[in-house]
């Protein structure tokens, strides 16, 4: 236990911070999901919104819709499987400097991280699927709310995943 | 993300969300969050630098196993390279298009106030 308190500002850049420091308090506290297993017995999945998609089988997220249209952000998934290699990784992101993903995709989505974490019995396992989109969704998070955070949701509880790791970019 | 932790943890499963703006993850009262003072594109750390991986992995397990929730843990690494390197580093070689956006609609109203 530290009491570090990492500043949410320090890389944010000039001309967002204001709206996002006067951020509005959201209403009410949501429901808490209890963990029902021990961790050497949780299955973990991760997910991500660095944009990562596999180049040989799945199509990049919509860049040039985005470019042609700004306000618009693509809002689908893919589905990452457990076992992937540096050079089947795709990144599709117009919001980040994809250099250090692309070196190295555990920066964001540490799949080798909990293989080992797996393989020394830390946790139970690492899903099978794993989740990547891509963060910015532009002037309307209803996709997500009404459609595939749902999706989501149904899908892991039929995977039977423990815990989600989710890591925003 | 915070919205979709929210429609996880309501479905039944736990969630942690690992990120660099805790803040916005507490406006949203989500019951674990680790906050990392690092560059955007990188909550889990450097590149190829599996210790500071594991590390944030751990702090995240930490928190499946806390009782008293909601909680936030953060990271105490302070991140290796300079600021202002890494400030300008993460970010796109070119402005995201809603960035272009935005600033022409500011130049577009200076040019109809100065007319």
């Amino acid at each position: 236990m530290s009491d570090f308190r990492a500043d949410s500002y320090k890389f944010l850049p000039r001309s967002m911070q204001e709206e996002f420091r006067a951020f509005p308090d959201q209403p009410s506290a949501p429901a808490i999901a209890r963990a029902t297993v021990p961790l050497r017995e949780a299955k973990v999945a991760l997910l991500t919104s660095a944009g990562i998609y596999l180049k040989d089988s799945q199509l990049p997220f919509d860049i040039e819709r985005e470019r042609r249209e700004p306000l618009w952000g693509d809002p689908t998934y893919r589905v990452i499987p457990r076992k992937v290699g540096r050079d089947q990784v795709g990144v599709a992101h117009l919001h980040l400097n994809s250099d250090d993903l692309l070196a190295d995709f555990n920066v964001a989505l540490p799949l080798d991280v909990f293989a080992e974490l797996e393989r020394s019995g830390r946790i139970g396992s690492l899903a099978e699927n794993n989740y990547s989109f891509m963060g910015y969704q532009g002037a309307s998070n209803s996709a997500w709310r009404d459609q595939y955070g749902p999706e989501l949701a149904r899908r892991l509880n039929a995977e039977a995943v423990n815990l989600v790791v989710l890591a925003p970019t | 993300m915070p919205v979709l932790a929210r429609a996880l943890e309501a479905s039944g499963i736990p969630t942690v969300l690992v990120t660099m703006m805790p803040e916005l993850g507490e406006r949203f009262h989500l019951p674990r969050i680790v906050g990392v003072e690092f560059p955007f594109g990188h909550p889990f750390g450097m590149p190829h630098d599996r210790e500071m991986q594991r590390t944030v992995a751990e702090t995240a397990l930490a928190l499946y196993e806390r009782l008293d929730l909601p909680a936030r843990s953060d990271v105490p690494i302070r991140w290796p390279i300079e600021w202002k390197i890494a400030y300008k580093g993460w970010q796109p070689k070119q402005p995201a298009p809603i960035i272009q956006y935005l600033e022409e609609q500011i130049l577009a109203k200076r040019r109809l106030a100065s007319e």
